[in-house]
């Protein structure tokens, strides 16, 4: 019933299925080798990259809520993996390296090891309490969502309860991820202060299993992640609450006076799309190897809006277009892969100029084209947006402008 | 020579003294030529109340010039010598006595209260700044006995010398209070130094706390200031506990005595729990293969059986209250001048803040659009400065020509950006937020691709290169305070052409009511069009003033941008008063809460962020919103 009201999630998911079967079946892992470990590295990146966009989606293009501080979910996320990751690897070095002395450690002895290896270059050898549970690998996943969770919530109570909405509501979230960078900066605030987590890539247990089948393992894990995340995305969008959630995006007001508690619409969107952000953001970081603060700055929050934008917000496979087509043309083009371009006064080189290519591509793309990517899709499947004579889809900020909307 | 003069004009004056000195030279001559420091002391205090004339005396002997001809001493000057009673100078050989360092010593003690009473004022001040530089017992005898100083500063000198070597020397308990309160309000570094000592703590460990000691603190082990290791090693150090090696030593005595896959009995293997490990030790102790030491329990015991304290080595507890109470005192008046130190920090920081924000804030005001590009139309401004610096070598007339060509570069960069963007956007301030950030990241890459990414220089003129103090103690740069005038200067501006211009009355016309506005033959457009023009010439200028202090580098605007914003949303819409709070509160703020945790910074602006994120709450629409109908358009 639902996959026949929404026939685009049936489709999604066999391009998603016949995308990660095609990588696996060419990666070196199992396959032909065509494609190097590092770029199977680089699609599980990107496909983590998708879901946050679609978490971005959700609250943006659903909720009309123009969060700017998105990734700072994310990666907290890739921060509580992290926490495992690094401890228990710390830890099985730490254990071998003493079970080679005459005396076999104690157990305190061993959680200093770890301690020492792990904050011996922010010069403390205490492990602080945030890493309390750091030796558990259910209780960080629990804090995985846990942590996001509640600091989404905390956010939205105190903003939505406040009426907060519109440009104060985006620079506030803005200042939130500006603020906890600034905080996770710190070296005394026990995550490592500017140098981050790092050596994420080695998951304990596993030093006998190439990195080449671990890519391949994070792609699937990646790809069955999106799935179901959009899948949830899908089913929350076509009913009810979906319903609810794109009126309060064209009229709160509205809303508000029809007798539905609008606030705790916002919230649950909010903190659901938080936590979507935070398994993205633990899934992307493994593959990545290293976090640091510099991850949660404004700008890669705002990025995050652009990849929507360019894909078409209010559409969930727009936000995942948009993540996957910017975010590898990125790479590719700043890779310094992209062939330079000789306009016989000036030669492009694009390493230089792909960023002012992307800041007017944009500037364009909100311009012209409201639907981005997603009026590619909507031309072939014959889409065309409601004749409402100029009239936007209601009079909040963040509703869906006339050539936005779908039909 | 001067002494030559000097005790010449002496004998003349005083024939009895010289008698006098005559006489204990010669009682003492034996012990005089070959002093000892244990019988020397009552020769010297002999010789030093024998009159003003025996000052010189005593100096030479110090200096090792005092000499002997035959029977009768001599002071030797360079070649020459004289009769050290007469002043007639000696022929014949004089030989130099060579007082050891311990009695040179004394004699320099001695030797004080002649140097205070010295006619020449050099000479006095020389002494008391030997006295501050190394104070003895004798010294408060010396000064106090010294005839009344006539030069005013040195007669304040002396006496606060006197009542520094009061507080260190005196016997007299009250004495040395009374000494402590004259200080009154005083922070001399000389004042401090010798109060410190007298908090100085002996850290003890006892079964119970000696009766009428002066305690300073009871210390519990385990707490910060008395870690567990720590209070053991003083346990043992006074003999009330036996040592315990600690656990690398104890692992290492285990590793030693590997017999047979195990230690005293207990399996390797086993060795992971620590009181398996102790058990092990004790049994290589029974053996007698390595020292006893006390168990991990009876560590615990022990630090509980006995009591921990610091003592002041201070006897007299209202000396070390009296002394405390000067320095939290002085605590006090240091932290007055820091803070008036800090609200200059704070005023200057609000006022660039202010400056980069006003921009921000009247465009946000009329169009209700969030100018991103804000930060990067600031380090436009400061690059143009730079550019008509490369140009301008005369640092004044380039920055002369700077402000105005900032001015009108950004001007028209804001007016195209108008017109090509924001135009087409109206009443979507959300998409002009994104629209404007890709303005933002282009323009930023350009700038690097022009200008590279090392940061370029923008030198301020000479004369505003050094720093105004008030009172001496309290100072800031001179460029800081030109930015605080160039803010005022912007202020007045500002309310001169909001208030008494035709395009303020139009921009405040279109602010409470575009619809209203257009109808009354305004073009709202235009409007909009010049206010974003004007918002973005005053980033312009405001970054050749940031520029000044600060390296241009493309992201210079990015460092301000988020701050700006802040203020704008701290402040309120639509109002410059709002703005001009905004900053000030901001300002003042991130200055405040570094003064709490000054190496930090981070977290300063931490703190201030949640800070806001939190009165956001309580005020939503800023410290001074918009009223009435204009708040809902």
């Amino acid at each position: 019933m639902f996959i026949r009201k929404n026939p685009s999630v049936l489709a999604f998911l066999a391009i998603l299925a016949i995308f990660t079967l095609t990588v696996t079946v060419m990666s070196e892992a199992g396959g032909t080798g065509a494609i190097p470990t590092s770029m199977v590295k680089t699609l599980g990146k990107t496909l983590c990259l998708a879901l946050a966009a679609l978490a971005m989606d959700l609250v943006w293009g659903y909720a009309g809520i123009l969060s700017l501080g998105h990734m700072a979910f994310f990666a907290l996320g890739g921060y509580m993996i992290g926490q495992w990751l690094m401890y228990a690897r710390t830890g099985e070095i730490v254990t071998a390296t003493l079970m080679n002395a005459q005396i076999p450690p104690t157990a305190t002895e061993i959680r200093d090891g770890i301690a020492g290896q792990i904050f011996g270059v922010v010069g403390s050898a205490e492990l602080p309490l945030t890493w309390a549970f750091a030796g558990s690998l259910p209780m960080q996943l629990l804090l995985v969502l846990a942590v996001p969770g509640i600091f989404a919530f905390l956010f939205g109570w105190l903003a939505f309860r406040s009426r907060v909405n519109g440009v104060y509501l985006s620079i506030l979230t803005q200042a939130m991820t500006l603020a906890l960078a600034l905080w996770l900066y710190q070296n005394d605030s026990g995550f490592r202060g500017n140098n981050g987590l790092s050596g994420l890539q080695n998951i304990p247990g596993l030093t006998h299993v190439s990195q080449a089948d671990i890519s391949v393992w994070f792609l699937w894990a990646s790809a069955a992640a999106l799935a179901l995340c959009y899948v949830l995305a899908a089913w929350l969008v076509s009913g009810k609450f979906g319903s609810v959630i794109r009126a309060i995006r064209d009229d709160e007001s509205r809303v508000r006076f029809l007798g539905y508690s609008v606030e705790a619409y916002k919230m649950t969107v909010f903190t659901l799309s938080a936590m979507i952000c935070a398994i993205a953001g633990a899934l992307y970081y493994p593959q990545a190897g290293i976090i640091n603060p510099a991850e949660l700055a404004p700008i890669a929050s705002i990025y995050l809006a652009v990849w929507v934008a360019i894909g078409g917000r209010g559409r969930l496979y727009g936000a995942v277009i948009g993540a996957v087509v910017v975010s590898l043309l990125s790479s590719w083009f700043t890779g310094g892969r992209a062939p330079d371009l000789n306009l016989g006064f000036y030669t492009v080189n694009w390493v230089d100029w792909w960023q002012v290519l992307l800041g007017l591509a944009f500037v364009c793309v909100t311009l012209f084209a409201p639907r981005g990517l997603s009026s590619i899709i909507d031309a072939l499947a014959g889409l065309r947006p409601p004749m409402r004579r100029g009239k936007d889809l209601g009079p909040d900020l963040g509703a869906l402008r006339e050539s936005e909307a779908e039909a | 020579m001067r002494h030559l003069l000097l005790s010449l004009l002496l004998l003349a004056a005083s024939p009895v003294w010289a008698q006098d000195l005559a006489n204990v030279l010669d009682t003492h001559r034996d012990q005089i030529s070959k002093p000892s420091r244990q019988t020397i002391a009552p020769v010297i205090a002999a010789l030093a109340t024998a009159g003003p004339s025996a000052g010189p005396v005593l100096e030479a002997w110090e200096d090792r010039r005092l000499g002997l001809a035959g029977e009768r001493f001599a002071i030797i000057e360079g070649d020459t010598a004289i009769d050290a009673v007469t002043g007639v100078p000696v022929k014949g050989e004089v030989k130099a006595l060579r007082p050891n360092s311990g009695v040179r010593g004394l004699i320099a003690a001695a030797l004080v209260q002649f140097q205070l009473t010295d006619p020449d004022p050099a000479r006095r001040r020389a002494a008391l700044a030997a006295i501050a530089r190394e104070p003895d017992e004798s010294h408060l005898q010396a000064l106090r006995e010294a005839a009344a100083e006539t030069d005013p500063v040195l007669a304040a000198r002396r006496a606060r010398l006197e009542r520094l070597l009061t507080i260190r020397f005196d016997p007299d308990t009250q004495a040395r209070l009374d000494a402590i309160d004259g200080f009154g309000g005083d922070t001399g570094a000389d004042f401090q130094a010798v109060l410190n000592p007298l908090l100085t703590t002996n850290r003890i460990a006892a079964t119970t706390l000696p009766e009428g000691a002066n305690l300073a603190a009871e210390l519990e082990p385990g707490s910060d200031t008395l870690p567990r290791a720590e209070a053991y090693r003083l346990l043992v150090d006074a003999g009330l506990a036996e040592a315990r090696p600690s656990d690398a030593d104890i692992k290492a005595a285990l590793a030693g005595n590997i017999q047979n896959g195990g230690v005293g009995g207990v399996p390797i293997g086993q060795l992971t729990d620590p009181d398996r490990r102790d058990a092990a030790y004790a049994t290589l102790v029974a053996e007698g293969k390595v020292a006893p030491a006390a168990s991990a329990d009876q560590v615990t015991a022990a630090l509980e059986a006995h009591q921990f304290a610091d003592l002041y080595v201070e006897p007299e507890p209202k000396i070390t209250d009296a002394a405390r109470a000067a320095l939290r005192g002085m605590a006090t008046r240091e932290g007055t001048l820091q803070a008036a130190d800090l609200a200059l920090d704070a005023l200057s920081l609000a006022s660039i803040y202010f400056l980069a924000a006003i921009g921000l804030a009247i465009t946000f005001g009329v169009m209700g659009v969030i100018n991103m590009a804000h930060g990067e139309f600031i380090m436009m401004g400061a690059y143009t400065g730079y550019v008509v610096q490369t140009l301008i070598s005369d640092r004044t007339v380039s920055l002369v020509v700077a402000l105005p060509a900032a001015f009108a570069v950004t001007f028209l960069a804001g007016v195209l950006l108008y017109q090509l963007v924001i135009k087409h956007l109206a009443k979507r301030p959300l998409e002009t937020l994104l629209a404007t950030f890709g303005v933002s990241i282009a323009l930023q890459q350009i700038a690097k691709n022009i200008f590279g990414t090392q940061a370029r220089p923008l030198t301020a003129p000479a004369w505003l290169e050094g720093s105004v103090s008030f009172g001496g103690d309290v100072s800031i740069s001179s460029i800081r305070v030109a930015i605080f005038v160039l803010a005022l200067l912007f202020l007045g501006l500002f309310l001169i052409v909001m208030n008494r211009t035709r395009l303020g009355l139009q921009v405040r016309a279109v602010t409470q009511n575009p619809g209203m506005a257009a109808s009354m033959g305004i073009n709202p457009d235009r409007v909009a069009m010049m206010t974003f023009g004007l918002g973005s010439g005053i980033a312009g200028i405001a970054g050749v003033a940031i520029g000044l202090f600060a390296k241009v580098t493309s992201e210079l605007g990015s460092d301000y941008i988020v701050q700006s914003f802040m203020t704008v949303v701290v402040g309120g819409v639509g109002n410059i008063w709002g703005t001009l709070a905004g900053a000030a509160l901001i300002g003042g703020l991130q200055k405040g809460i570094e003064v709490l945790n000054p190496a930090n910074t981070l977290a300063a602006q931490t703190y201030m962020i949640l800070f806001i994120i939190i009165f956001i709450q309580f005020r939503p629409r800023g410290i001074m919103p918009q009223k009435g109908r204009a708040a809902e358009a």
